[in-house]
């Protein structure tokens, strides 16, 4: 909760560096306040008898919020480390603000309580990313990114406001657990508009975690934006999505899940295929990243509906969202380096680069594992525990669909990997890493092997 | 019943009004167009959540009118922004001419 603050409060000192000229500061004081946040977040852990509320019950921070909020602060100081180019350039203190404030948002939907925060902390994730993703003023793609992204997020939004005003109209209330003891009372003895809004809020939700057939945005909006905000949007943005996406389906709206389970079942499958087929024809590792991102948010997506009793869902989700976004990070780190010194993503810029820069490209290997989900790397216990959740449920035609389609995930995942190794590149151009990054790369690669060596630290985290 | 009027023509009235801004969003090619779209859609929201609130006697939903105009406005100055710029870079604001990153 102290976390929630401190964050908000980094955010405003941000817009103030730019008044008292401090702005040579404050990107040590960001990564320091970063770290506090954490700590603070860590301490409030375990005192569960004494779960905190604020503003009216609106805010509720417990357990399952501070684990998620631990997920989203640990990425963010990776992500810090790995954007220290991007608050070099103009409009700095902006930059910062942007970024914290979109944090603030995020930390809001790991916590909400009621329909209110859940929508403001949407769109205080949201409307900062929109700006963010615009930012490169100069560069065509990254307008055309911006603009569709707000586009996209604006309209989804109208959705989630239209399911939630007709929530209201059957239930009465914004608040979360007097809606879920509605439900639980009615017994099933609802308007039929009730359904309805479940089922816009489904769609608002699956348009922000980008799953197919909403996902049509999410490529150009990737591609175009400068990649540290992509990075960004891959990774603290769709684990605070999934954050919300889980609090509302399985907590609130599990007693009516026979309404939606079908319509997600459906979407999951559709986001496998066409994510999985349309990433294997892409020329740009960006891209492909994209692609790649829609295809994780399906395997999230199955951990809720597998809407498991007793924490399993959770707890595939919390590990799926660490694995993935340290993974992500690592991948990004590599990516970013590479593209900014051949000034390409295409799959042609790793040629050579297992020759070159060995170091570097043993740890997009082990990223590019880590996603395609290969043993004694996270990302395979990851897949393993949704799957172990969905097995014992009625969907378990998924699971065969989504390692069939996982399959066909593995061939363009080792096409960068082929790139590196078995291609000589054609013209010479240093790839120069910072002191920085290469700590980065060395934490997040050692972070993946750790967690796929000893996942029960994270995995039995709820029981 | 609110006024002798059925909530059900409350919520078909908005619903009607929020699928004229949903397709307006699909189908126009203006971004201006697009935003005073989106605004229908957010204030057929509005009128939804005032009709319930009046319905349930309960203040919370008007309260959430609140919030949605100032969010609404939050996202008008910012799309306003961006459809400037983009407008500098590009010379329209159709957005058929911005597919650039379309393969």
């Amino acid at each position: 909760m102290k976390g929630l603050f401190i964050i908000s409060a980094l955010g405003i000192l941000a817009m103030l560096a730019e008044i008292f000229k401090f702005k040579k500061l404050l990107y040590p004081i960001v990564l320091v306040g970063i770290l506090a946040a954490y700590v603070t977040n860590f301490m409030e852990w375990g005192q569960n008898n004494m779960s905190i509320t604020m503003f009216n019950n609106m805010i509720h921070f417990n357990d399952m919020s501070l684990a998620f909020s631990g997920v989203i602060l640990i990425t963010a100081f990776f992500w810090f480390i790995l954007a220290n180019d991007y608050f070099e350039q103009d409009h700095v203190t902006d930059h910062f603000a942007l970024v914290l404030f979109a944090l603030v948002g995020a930390l809001m939907l790991t916590s909400f309580r009621n329909m209110t925060t859940l929508f403001l902390g949407i769109e205080i994730l949201s409307i900062p990313m929109y700006v963010l993703a615009a930012s490169r003023k100069r560069d065509l793609a990254s307008n055309e990114a911006g603009f569709k992204y707000l586009i996209m997020g604006s309209f989804a939004s109208g959705f989630l406001l239209f399911g939630i005003a007709l929530i209201y109209g059957a239930t009465g209330s914004f608040d979360l657990m007097t809606i879920r003891s509605f439900i639980s009372h009615a017994n099933g003895d609802l308007p039929s508009f009730f359904y309805a809004g479940v089922l816009m809020v489904l769609v608002a939700m699956l348009f922000k975690v980008s799953a197919a057939p909403f996902h049509f945005w999410a490529p150009d909006v990737y591609e175009g934006s400068p990649t540290v905000i992509t990075a960004l949007m891959s990774t603290i943005v769709k684990t605070a999505a999934f954050a919300a996406f889980m609090q509302l389906f399985i907590i609130i709206f599990g007693g009516v899940s026979q309404s939606w389970s079908m319509v997600l079942a459906v979407v999951i499958a559709l986001s496998l295929v066409v994510s999985n087929i349309t990433a294997v024809s892409q020329q740009s590792v960006k891209r492909m990243l994209a692609y790649s991102s829609i295809s994780h948010a399906a395997f999230m997506l199955m951990a809720i509906l597998a809407n498991t009793r007793n924490f399993g869902s959770i707890n595939a989700i919390l590990y799926y969202s660490l694995a993935y976004s340290i993974g992500s990070i690592a991948a990004f780190t590599v990516l970013y380096n590479v593209s900014k010194a051949k000034n390409s993503s295409n799959f042609e810029a790793f040629n050579g680069l297992g020759k070159r820069h060995p170091f570097m490209a043993a740890c997009m290997v082990i990223a590019m594992l880590s996603l395609a989900g290969i043993p004694i790397t996270a990302g395979f216990f990851a897949k393993y525990f949704v799957f172990s959740v969905l097995i014992g449920t009625s969907f378990k035609w998924l699971i065969i669909l989504a390692i069939l389609t996982s399959a066909v995930g593995v061939y363009y995942y080792f096409k960068v990997i082929i790139a590196m190794y078995f291609k000589e590149e054609e013209i010479h151009e240093e790839v120069t890493m910072e002191t920085s990054h290469v700590l980065l790369l060395v934490l997040t690669t050692l972070f993946t092997i750790a967690l796929g060596i000893v996942p029960n630290y994270v995995i039995e985290i709820f029981s | 019943m609110l006024n002798g009027i059925p909530i059900n023509f409350y919520i078909m009235l908005s619903a009607v009004l929020f699928i004229i801004g949903a397709v307006g969003v699909m189908a126009r090619r203006n971004a201006i167009i697009i935003f005073m779209c989106i605004e229908l859609m957010l204030n057929a929201v509005n009128l939804l959540l005032v009709a319930f609130s009046t319905l349930h006697n309960d203040a919370s939903g008007q309260v959430f009118v609140f919030f949605i105009m100032a969010v609404a406005a939050a996202e008008v100055a910012v799309g306003l922004a961006i459809l400037s710029m983009v407008y500098r870079n590009f010379k329209t604001i159709d957005i058929d001419l911005l597919s650039r990153l379309k393969n």
